[in-house]
């Protein structure tokens, strides 16, 4: 068979006395160092490590990788992702030792190359955003967003306005944004959708006062809707003395199109993982830098990279810094490649970037509305929400019709998110996806459509073709099995304190 | 565009089939004045010229393979096996999203599971989770989680843990109930005992410390654990996991909380990051655990299953009520560090933890018979220790830096009170001649 069933751990497959490693024999001190140590100071308990071959390691995680989808091998129409081709330039470059190879804390004219790298990047996310001034050290968009709302609370606190301490979040948004807030401790306010799918402004009225700290948006919203009201709402959170927070995880669509900071934001998020093409490895690590405006540049994190006469330098100003979030200056090896992406792409590119986003999906929404409708039927942006409503009589659910495209080729669209749509399915083609993909999928779709009706249980019991079926998610909390230890029994698992709620039982949901 | 499929005949088609008579169209909800915002950004290169624009960028840097470098301090230089970059090369694992369709992706997930079984064994403790950040914001991560499960409002932390991760703890604590209160060190690096125990009172939810600590001190922690837990604190350790073939681990130390940087197990410096951030724990705090875990379980079919699990912790099911707001974390540093530990094996990760005391050991040993240099040799360190000058560290950096030689990180700046004193690092990747040629060169200053 072409894809391995065997699924025995590394653990599993060890014989004692192989290695995969020569390590030098040699040793320079007088004396074992090891034996010089004081004894307690030194390991007892016998590690329970894997011991195989260096071809046996390669064979385990090839094999491993081929139970994988990936972009390079299938369509990934996950909304608010961004699945889009990771050019594997930005790895080339990533990769040089030249970049790869430099330790944090050389002397800096030593890292004058990465220390350009890192400030030419920063001039063209502030043009592309309109933003005055970047800080790139969260690793990720929920680090981005923490260091935001760190942002909201220094610049409040410096004008005396501590007792600002609610936080505006639509009833739409990513899940990272309330619980950034709450992790500061904000009040979360969930604000709701009008029958459009765009915030509610009569709604919105009704919570902004002096105890408003923020309003956290993304632009397109998540039913891939443009805020049309987004000068208003933004002149509204303004005038009550409150912060607009841009969440870019989909700024995809809006490149060269508009801009988060003319919309009147005030502080916005990057994922350079989405929009800036640099890969997802499976979960990460993902780059969240973050932009503001001149009024909140004093509570940006230093260090910050300027250019001065004698070269670039890491500036540490940290009278009214919020401090450092991260060790060091931030994922540096995404931000390298990001901006990569940016020179192949240049001016022309970066535009073109969000015109095929937007086309694409407007394509794919409009062939597939009448299989499935629309949540909000209008024009799109670089996303859309389908519903399954009318999977509930058979029983089928939109994780299901998920689970059922994997048997085409088609990893799953994101499924019920946005809460505020009932089954949802969240499409994100992107741009580098071809027309005749497209089409494929559109079949695909009405495939399942008719299966629906024909054979719900082949709906209901996909996947078929995979490594694996539908896993025991229950199970999987109700025992955990964590590692190998836990396996041979060491660590018995006990009962569990608290049992996860059945209604939030996961379908492959979540975002991020 | 070459990443970009659609030709004009394509996209004139597609207009027509949406119904539009153009692009624009398609833009009517966004108000006028927003729209085609000028943007200086210089234009396309082709891929020919990328490579060498990058390359002329590179060549204005100097890496530790152009010189000769004796930096530690939280990122370390380390021999990375080649088949290490083949491995989280497979673009199926590169390019592949977080695996919350388990059925598509049980490739990244036995493989996290793999490095939590991995990291649970270099630890001692129980629960290993798919990782954090970096070293310094899993570390905040678990200080927080002390804090909430005790239900106390202070953190004490050594001074000799490293600066960086100290600012990022109290940037996450600012503007909370919680505060964070530091214990200082003896002249030779190691935590000051006394102080420490003077600031423990019932207010603490849990200690930290660092080892081996900034200064490359290994810790003696003996009977900390007993003292915190009959306080009713926690005790958090953050490590460095090449230390842990040789050194006695977070378990055996009696550690509820074990975090470290795990840059060193096969991830490249790329000036500070991505690296990956090392959380592991005890089953009593299982279920507080911040992040993603990967487990096992069956399929429908009795198979062998690998799922994430335990979601309900998490902000994409709870929302405001999550353990914690993290989503996104280093899933492919986290294959590295799974790919490197499993060559390595048993033996590998001994032997390496032996090689790295007996670099550092030789090292201290040449510069203890220096003129004009001193070293503490009573001490026992891994892989960094502090050297005090009698000349200004800055002229000796910038002497060495003309051989090529990156001489240590200078103190002063993170610790005020350590005028002319400076970290050397001496991983398995220095052999002897480089040592002798940075010791010669040091001689000469």
């Amino acid at each position: 068979m072409l894809i391995s069933k065997d699924s025995r751990l590394s653990f599993e497959k060890s014989q004692p006395g192989r290695t995969g490693v020569t390590l030098p024999a040699s040793r320079y001190a007088k004396t074992p160092a090891l034996a010089e140590l004081p004894q307690h100071l030194t390991r007892k308990t016998p590690l329970v490590f894997p011991e195989l071959s260096e071809p046996e390691v390669m064979r385990h995680f090839v094999n491993l990788s081929r139970k994988n989808f990936s972009i390079d091998t299938h369509f990934y129409p996950l909304g608010s992702c961004s699945m889009k081709y990771n050019p594997k330039i930005n790895e080339w470059v990533a990769a040089l030792e030249s970049f790869a190879a430099v330790h944090p804390l050389q002397p800096e004219s030593t890292t004058q190359g990465i220390l350009q790298v890192i400030y030419e990047l920063e001039q063209c996310l502030k043009e592309i955003t309109g933003m005055d001034r970047f800080t790139m050290q969260p690793a990720a968009g929920a680090h981005g967003e923490l260091t935001g709302i760190m942002l909201v609370r220094a610049y409040h606190k410096a004008k005396g306005e501590l007792r600002r301490h609610k936080v505006l979040v639509p009833d739409s948004s990513h899940g990272t944004n309330p619980a950034t807030a709450a992790l500061l401790g904000y009040q979360v306010v969930q604000v709701p959708s009008n029958k459009r799918g765009r915030v509610d402004l009569a709604e919105l009225k009704k919570h902004l006062d002096d105890k408003t700290a923020c309003l956290m948006l993304t632009n397109p919203n998540t039913l891939g809707l443009f805020e049309e009201d987004i000068l208003e709402i933004t002149k509204l959170v303004h005038d009550c003395g409150a912060l607009l927070y841009y969440d870019g995880a989909n700024l995809n669509a809006l490149l060269g199109i508009a801009r988060p900071g003319d919309m009147g934001f005030d502080i916005v998020h990057l994922n350079l993982h989405k929009t800036f093409s640099t890969p997802h490895g499976g979960g990460g690590p993902g780059s969240g830098p973050v932009g503001v405006k001149s009024h909140l540049v004093p509570f940006l994190p230093s260090p910050w990279v300027e250019k001065r006469n004698q070269g670039y330098c890491l500036v540490e100003d940290g009278k009214n810094s919020i401090g450092r979030v991260k060790a060091f200056y931030g994922n540096v090896g995404m931000l390298i490649r990001a901006y990569v992406y940016i020179r192949t792409l240049g001016l022309s590119g970066l535009k073109q970037i969000s015109e095929d986003a937007i086309l694409n999906a407007n394509y794919l929404k409009e062939k597939l509305k009448s299989i499935f409708p629309a949540a909000v039927d209008e024009p799109c942006m670089h996303e859309f929400v389908l519903t399954l409503v009318k999977g509930k009589a058979q029983g089928i659910h939109a994780g299901d019709i998920g689970k059922r495209l994997l048997d085409f080729g088609f990893h799953a669209p994101t499924v019920h998110f946005p809460l505020v749509v009932e089954e949802a399915l969240m499409i994100e083609p992107t741009e580098t996806e071809s027309r005749e993909t497209l089409d494929q999928f559109v079949e695909a779709i009405k495939k399942i459509s008719r299966e629906m009706e024909e054979d719900p249980n082949l709906i209901k019991m996909a996947p078929h073709t995979l490594p694996i079926r539908r896993p025991d998610e229950v199970l999987a909390a109700r025992k955990p099995i964590l590692s190998y230890k836990d396996q041979i029994g060491e660590s018995r698992p006990q009962t569990p304190v608290m049992s996860p709620h059945p209604s939030l039982s996961p379908e492959g949901r979540g975002v991020g | 565009m070459h990443y970009h499929p659609l030709t004009s005949q394509d996209k004139q088609e597609m207009l027509k089939e949406i119904g539009v008579s153009s692009f624009e169209d398609l833009l009517k909800g966004i108000p006028k004045k927003l729209l085609n915002p000028a943007m200086n950004i210089p234009e396309a290169l082709s891929e020919l010229e990328v490579q060498k624009l990058f390359l002329e960028l590179g060549s204005k840097n100097a890496s530790t393979r152009s010189a000769l470098s004796f930096l530690g301090g939280g990122s370390y230089e380390h021999f990375i096996p080649a088949a290490v970059f083949q491995i989280i090369g497979r673009q199926e694992f590169y390019t592949a999203y977080t695996p919350y369709q388990p059925e598509a992706s049980q490739g990244t997930l036995q493989a996290i599971y793999e490095y939590q079984s991995l990291i649970t064994e270099l630890t001692g403790l129980d629960v290993t989770n798919a990782s954090h950040y970096d070293g310094s914001t899993s570390m905040a991560e678990a200080a927080l989680l002390a804090l909430r499960h005790t239900e106390r409002n202070k953190v004490l932390i050594a001074r000799s843990v490293h600066p960086h991760y100290r600012e990022v703890l109290k940037t996450y604590l600012d503007g909370t109930p919680y505060t964070v209160e530091e214990f200082g060190f003896e002249p030779g690096g190691a935590f000051n005992r006394s102080e420490f125990i003077e600031k423990l009172n019932p207010d603490v939810a849990g200690v930290i410390f660092q080892t081996p600590n900034f200064f490359g001190v290994i810790e003696d922690l003996e009977g900390i654990s007993d003292k915190l837990h009959a306080a009713g604190a926690l005790l958090i350790l953050s490590v460095n996991p090449v230390s842990l073939g040789v050194l006695r681990s977070p378990g055996e130390w009696g550690a509820d909380i074990a975090v470290g940087e795990g840059q060193p197990l096969g991830i490249p410096m790329e000036f500070g990051g991505p690296y990956l951030g090392l959380f592991s724990t005890t089953r009593a705090l299982m279920r507080r655990i911040p992040g993603r875990l990967a487990g096992l379980t069956r399929d429908m079919e009795g198979q062998r299953a690998f799922c994430l699990t335990l979601q309900a912790r998490e902000q994409h099911i709870r929302r405001e009520k999550a353990a914690s707001n993290i989503c996104t974390n280093q899933a492919l540093c986290a294959l590295a560090a799974c790919a490197y530990l499993t060559l390595l094996g048993k033996t590998g990760i001994r032997e390496l933890g032996e090689l790295n005391l007996d670099r550092a050991a030789y090292l201290r040993a040449q510069i203890a018979e220096l003129e004009g240099f001193h070293v503490s040799l009573d001490v026992p360190i891994f892989n960094e220790f502090m050297v005090k000058s009698e000349k200004p560290f800055s002229q000796i950096e910038k002497k060495l830096l003309a051989e090529k030689i990156f001489a240590g990180i200078p103190l002063t700046k993170f610790y005020p009170e350590l005028k002319n004193e400076f970290l050397v690092c001496a991983t398995e990747t220095k052999t002897r001649e480089d040592i002798d040629r940075f010791v010669e060169a040091l001689a000469r200053c």
